[in-house]
């Protein structure tokens, strides 16, 4: 077994993980033919701001994934992931806002149009660098990563647990939100970043540059799943599974519960870091309202509603919400979309513990009962297979 | 015709005021004498006879004189306002005070006298004689009483004098007050006698200060010493102002006041007026940081009862605010004749409100959610969305709740320090709330219910408390707190449909700051918080400081997880 | 494994511990030799669990002194270190983790290293694997190795988690009421179990059990209000006065 290449390794025995890696293949090869090849008045035309769409919801996979990993399998409900997000999304704005130029309304070559608005003399110190696309990359890491090292270190060291945690995360982005809403933190204020032109050269409106950007996330995402997957199958994913069942036994075994929650917090960070990054390229702004906390607890929702405790539910959970909000918010309901919304949070949370996934699993496992005992891998309810043990 | 009848029914009363006060000399006399003279005749009504009585009576009756006023050269004028201002009639402060600045006008139309004030659509009228409002018109349409600076410096005195003396002790304050910011050592001996006279103790010191401001810088060097002793027992920044430019130094370091002493008092006098300022200021910020404390503990202490008490994280919780405010609008919209009232209608009315809510809440979702907080969160965020939305539907936009008078304007406590009616109530009304929820949790038996079953559910049970009641109720009870909560915010904040999302965030804050499941926690937590807030908001700013609050809490909690008055015992598990 | 210099694998020396003002732990002492297998006693309350807790590092004491192997300072050190020093710990409440497997409660608690990165590129070895197969026969569970724990047994539960105990390895091993709940004939299994384990290891059995306590046959402590109120052997501890007094007395 330890033979066989990684990918198929980690996708044995799960048949949900298989079937999304197929459905992920199928958008990256056929998305970019119906929309550049496929000529414009045929019907299986993908129309570029559908291609934006598709990537936005991917986008807030790769989001749910990361929120996932932590509170689905370590227990860590952090209300403030949008924070991190929105870090990554700012490091990829500033770059863009750099790569502007003199192309903005006041025809300044360093300067962004609101700085010059704010009448700022020069570039502060912190936006030095971001026209270098290596350095902006960097900081999409180093941002969320720096912020979610400094804030679990303390807070997991001290070990604040369980709601206490919930909240003061929600405090931290609130308390983001509020800073960068001020014009003089140099970060565009209220309306934010955005005007974008092109990236690494290339112009952001083009079709062309779409398509690679969405297919940039349907890598991301594809590599993130792999990675998550890959950790909670080691020994390492028990580690967090037994923390977030007993976190004070696993103590007593002898394991340091605020390393394991460190680390799995802080590569929760930098993936929500690196969707923040890819989404706004693709969306074309970033402003202080990511950092809202309302923001963050929709993303708990999509787990929820997904299915926390599965990798594929969060894909699921977040692809499914979204969608549903973009019909819903859009036609005759939008007035209803809220009282869907909250509706859809008490029934989940209430009914279905384990979201939709766990309807699926349910159905599943009563097809085929005896091989899907490992299917349900780490949710709460179900517990993890032990698939791979025997040497 | 109207007019007639006014005048008629105005005449009376001041014919035999007239008798009583002793006026009618002053029209004959007060040429010869000089103007401040002339008012102290007055006040003390040292002439008085029936046969001038009957020459004014005539001659100088309100109507006539202010339409001769208007008409006459300015020569006459000073003669017209002597004669306007021994009437004794309110008016004529009105009629001055339009005068002096430049308001006063002739209708051409009709030769009415009337107050014009500038607005938008042209001059608004008033007319003199009734106090009514008129048309608007065009400047056109009117001619401008005019003065030059011998009238202006009479109507000064004049109106000062009438100020002074005036029945009301509002307006005596108000002219002492006016005297204080722009003295005038002309009317010296007009406020001396004033003084004298006054019999309101608070008016007097007014008027005190009033005199000192001018006799600081009179040739006397007692009296400016005493002046000086007046100012610098102080709150006023006039007071300061003048302390500080008589004590101010020249180039070389000595007091360019140096005749005796006078600099070197005036600069210690100054110092004490600035610290006794800075201590007022002091106060005031801590009011203001109660009164913040008190909306951060109104919002917070239903938490602590739905979040410390029963571990319920309740959502939903700035929606019970916002469900309150509501309530106090619609008690307005159903009784607007009884807008007064509203308030203490509308408090026992959205404690009902918001706790039913809260119990139908707890019946058809909390309760099966015990024991998993984090759910909780999630489904009340649900019904938090919902409600926000329910709201929305109805009306969309922020809804005007009506302050009633006795909530509104403010408590004057000395020159440096006011403190606003609406949160003095505030305060109050959050203590009260405070002292009501401990008796009923120490005290009754739905308290001590509420306690035996959340602390042992099983064992609660097995004594035959019905702990599902108890849970509904007790999450109502939080609900209905929070609701009335509402109906005070509703005073100070605006109500809409996302009133209530402003308050969630801060009431966790408290309600872990202070440590769950204690009250007296959550009171010393909002308190703190409040005054820490409104302590930093001058340095930093409003936002920046409270981004440093926020800060401040991340790490508080660091260092004391279970806040500041954290239950202790081994049976307390993590 | 134990080092022949080593006086007390564990020695209390005056600790105390209050809990707003109730004194949980009055003035303990205790001293455990290598190898020993010592039964602590008590009614309700008598401070057993927190004696626990201080040993285990979940509780820091108000003061007296804890030392592990002489030396270790036991009260300068968290849970994870006390653990890996080589002190196990089997709650009273049978606490295996519920939704893994019993194979894996069994790997997590395996001797080794616990690092985040060692766990994370972690392969069980052949050694290992047969390990933890032994562990499995050794309690009785080697048909439901695959059976996720939440599904087990109460007695199940107790026997996994004296597996997890066993199979960490440690120096000394702190039991917790391990027959609560169990069958007399799984009573006596268990007494038996830990009698054998007791000849590589230093046990401390806290148990109310009488029959589970004579079947040990080893030195008693009889804790009171926080303190030692007797010791000796069983018959001993039985005919002291004050433990008639404390144990029928109210």
């Amino acid at each position: 077994m330890t033979h066989k290449p990684l990918i198929q390794q980690l996708l044995t025995n799960d048949t949900a993980s298989r079937w999304l890696f197929v459905a992920l293949l199928a958008l990256g090869i056929g998305v970019p033919f119906l929309n550049l090849v496929v000529p414009p008045d045929s019907v299986f035309h993908v129309p570029t701001y559908m291609v934006t769409l598709l990537g936005k919801y991917l986008c807030f996979a790769i989001l749910a994934l990361a929120l996932d990993l932590i509170w689905g399998y370590c227990g860590i409900l952090s209300l403030g992931h949008g924070a991190f997000f929105a870090l990554g999304g700012y490091a990829m704005g500033m770059y863009l806002m750099r790569q502007i130029g003199d192309r903005g309304v006041y025809g300044n070559p360093v300067l962004p149009d609101f700085m010059v608005f704010l009448n700022w003399q020069e570039l502060p110190w912190y936006w030095l660098g971001f026209d270098n696309f290596g350095l902006a990359l960097l900081m999409v890491f180093l941002a969320p990563g720096l912020l979610a090292f400094l804030f679990g270190w303390l807070a997991f060291r001290s070990r604040v647990t369980g709601v206490y945690l919930s909240i003061i995360t929600q405090a931290l982005t609130y308390a983001l939100m509020l800073a960068f809403f001020r014009n003089d933190m140099g970060f565009g204020g209220n309306n934010g970043l955005t005007d974008f032109k092109d990236i690494l050269g290339f112009n952001l409106q083009a079709d062309s540059t779409r398509i690679v950007l969405f297919l940039a996330t349907v890598i991301v995402l594809a590599l993130a799943y792999v990675l998550c997957q890959y950790i909670t199958r080691s020994k390492a994913g028990r580690v967090l599974i037994s923390i977030r069942d007993a976190e004070s036994r696993t103590r007593f075994i002898g394991y340091r519960v605020e390393h394991y929650k460190l680390f799995v917090f802080i590569l929760s960070a930098l993936i929500a870091g690196v969707a923040g990054a890819l989404y706004v390229p693709q969306i074309g702004i970033i402003n202080p309202s990511e950092f809202n906390p309302l923001n963050s607890i929709e993303i708990v929702i999509w787990v929820a509603i997904g299915g926390r405790g599965t990798l594929y539910g969060a894909v699921i959970g977040a692809v499914l919400v979204n969608y549903a909000k973009t019909t819903f918010t859009s036609g005759i309901f939008a007035e209803y979309w809220l009282f869907i919304l909250g509706a859809l949070f008490v029934i989940t949370t209430i009914y279905l513990p384990r979201g939709v996934v766990g309807i699926m699993d349910g159905y599943l496992s009563r097809r085929k009962s005896r091989q899907d005992k490992s299917m349900a891998a780490a949710s709460p309810q179900a517990g993890v297979a032990t698939g791979g043990k025997q040497p | 015709m109207p007019q007639d009848a006014i005048f008629s029914k105005e005449i009376k009363p001041h014919k035999t005021r007239a008798v009583s006060d002793g006026l009618p000399c002053s029209s004959l006399r007060a040429r010869k004498l000089g103007a401040e003279k002339m008012k102290i005749l007055i006040k003390i009504g040292l002439l008085m006879g029936l046969g001038l009585l009957f020459i004014k009576a005539h001659a100088g009756d309100f109507a006539t004189l202010s339409h001769s006023l208007a008409k006459s050269d300015y020569s006459q004028k000073n003669r017209i306002i002597d004669e306007l201002a021994a009437l004794d009639d309110d008016r004529t402060l009105v009629i001055f005070k339009a005068l002096i600045e430049g308001n006063l006008y002739l209708r051409k139309s009709d030769q009415t006298v009337v107050v014009g004030r500038d607005s938008r659509e042209g001059v608004e009228l008033t007319d003199v004689l009734t106090g009514q409002p008129l048309e608007v018109v065009g400047i056109r349409a009117l001619e401008k009483v005019r003065i030059n600076n011998s009238v202006r410096g009479k109507l000064r005195t004049v109106i000062a004098s009438l100020q002074l003396s005036a029945k009301n002790s509002d307006i005596r304050r108000q002219s002492a007050r006016d005297l204080i910011k722009s003295p005038q050592p002309e009317l010296r001996n007009l406020i001396a006698t004033a003084y004298e006279k006054e019999e309101s103790s608070s008016v007097k010191s007014e008027m005190a200060m009033a005199l000192a401001m001018v006799d600081i810088e009179s040739e006397d060097v007692k009296l400016r010493r005493e002046a000086i002793d007046i100012l610098a027992s102080s709150y006023s920044s006039e007071a300061l102002g003048i302390l500080e430019r008589f004590g101010e130094k020249d180039g070389a370091g000595n007091y360019k006041e140096a005749e005796g002493n006078i600099g070197k008092l005036a600069a210690e006098g100054a110092e004490r007026v600035r610290h006794r300022m800075e201590v007022m200021r002091f106060i005031e910020n801590l009011f203001f940081g109660i009164s913040l404390g008190s909306v951060l503990l109104l919002a917070a202490i239903g938490l602590a009862i739905t979040f410390g008490v029963m571990g319920v994280i309740n959502m939903a919780h700035g929606e019970m605010i916002m469900l309150g405010a509501y309530t106090t609008f619609a008690v307005q919209q159903l009784f607007p004749n009884w807008i007064e009232a509203s308030i203490i209608i509308a408090i026992p009315m959205a404690f009902l409100v918001s706790g039913c809510v809260g119990i139908l809440i707890e019946r058809t979702v909390i309760r099966h959610l015990y024991g998993r907080p984090l759910e909780t969160l999630l489904a009340t965020f649900g019904i938090s969305l919902f409600l926000q939305q329910l709201v929305r539907t109805y009306n969309s936009n922020n809804v005007p709740v009506i302050t009633p008078d006795w909530m509104s304007g403010f408590y004057q406590v000395n020159g440096a320090l006011s403190l606003t009616y609406n949160r003095l109530y505030i305060i109050l009304f959050s203590l009260m709330v405070l002292g009501l929820l401990a008796i009923l949790l120490r005290k009754t038996l739905l308290g001590l219910q509420m306690r035996a079953a959340t602390q042992n559910r099983a064992m609660a049970n097995s004594m035959g408390i019905k702990s599902s009641w108890v849970d509904a109720l007790t999450f109502g009870l939080g609900s209905g707190i929070a609701g009335m909560a509402g109906v005070a915010l509703s005073q100070i904040t605006n109500v809409g449909p996302n009133m209530g999302q402003g308050f969630i965030i801060d009431s966790f804050m408290v309600v872990v700051f202070g440590g769950v499941g204690n009250l007296l926690g959550t009171f010393f937590a909002a308190m703190g918080l409040g005054i820490v807030n409104k302590f930093l908001e001058p340095y930093a700013g409003a936002v920046l400081g409270k981004i440093f609050v926020l800060i401040f809490i991340i790490l508080f909690i660091q260092w004391r997880p279970r806040g500041l008055f954290a239950l202790k015992g081994r049976f307390v598990t993590d | 494994m134990n080092d022949q210099k080593v006086q007390s694998i564990l020695y209390l020396n005056g600790v105390t511990k209050t809990f707003d003002g109730f004194r949980a732990i009055n003035n303990l002492s205790l001293d455990i030799r290598p190898g020993e297998l010592r039964a602590i006693i008590g009614p309700n309350g008598a401070g057993k669990s927190t004696m626990m807790d201080i040993i285990t590092g979940k509780t820091k004491p108000d003061e007296g002194e804890v030392k592990f192997r002489d030396t270790i300072d036991l009260t300068k050190h968290d849970e994870a270190d006390i653990a890996n020093m080589g002190i196990g710990r089997k709650f009273q409440k049978p606490t295996v983790i519920e939704s893994l497997s019993v194979w894996d409660n069994l790997e997590l608690a395996l001797a080794g290293n616990r690092g985040v990165f060692q766990t994370l590129f972690f392969r069980l070895s052949k050694t290992q694997y047969d390990r933890v197969d032994e562990i499995l026969q050794l309690v009785g569970l080697k048909d439901r190795r695959d059976e996720i724990a939440r599904n087990l047994s109460h007695g199940q539960k107790q026997w996994l988690e004296i597996g997890m105990l066993i199979i960490q390895d440690p120096e000394l091993l702190l039991v917790d009421e391990p027959a609560a709940g169990m069958t007399d004939y799984e009573t006596m299994e268990t007494a038996k179990l830990l009698k054998s384990i007791s000849e590589n290891h230093s046990v401390i059995v806290v148990e109310h059990d009488m029959d589970f306590i004579r079947a040990l046959d080893t030195k008693v402590t009889v804790l009171h209000e926080g303190s030692v109120l007797a010791e000796g052997t069983l018959d001993v501890v039985s005919t002291n006065p004050r433990v008639i007094e404390v144990y029928l007395g109210r």
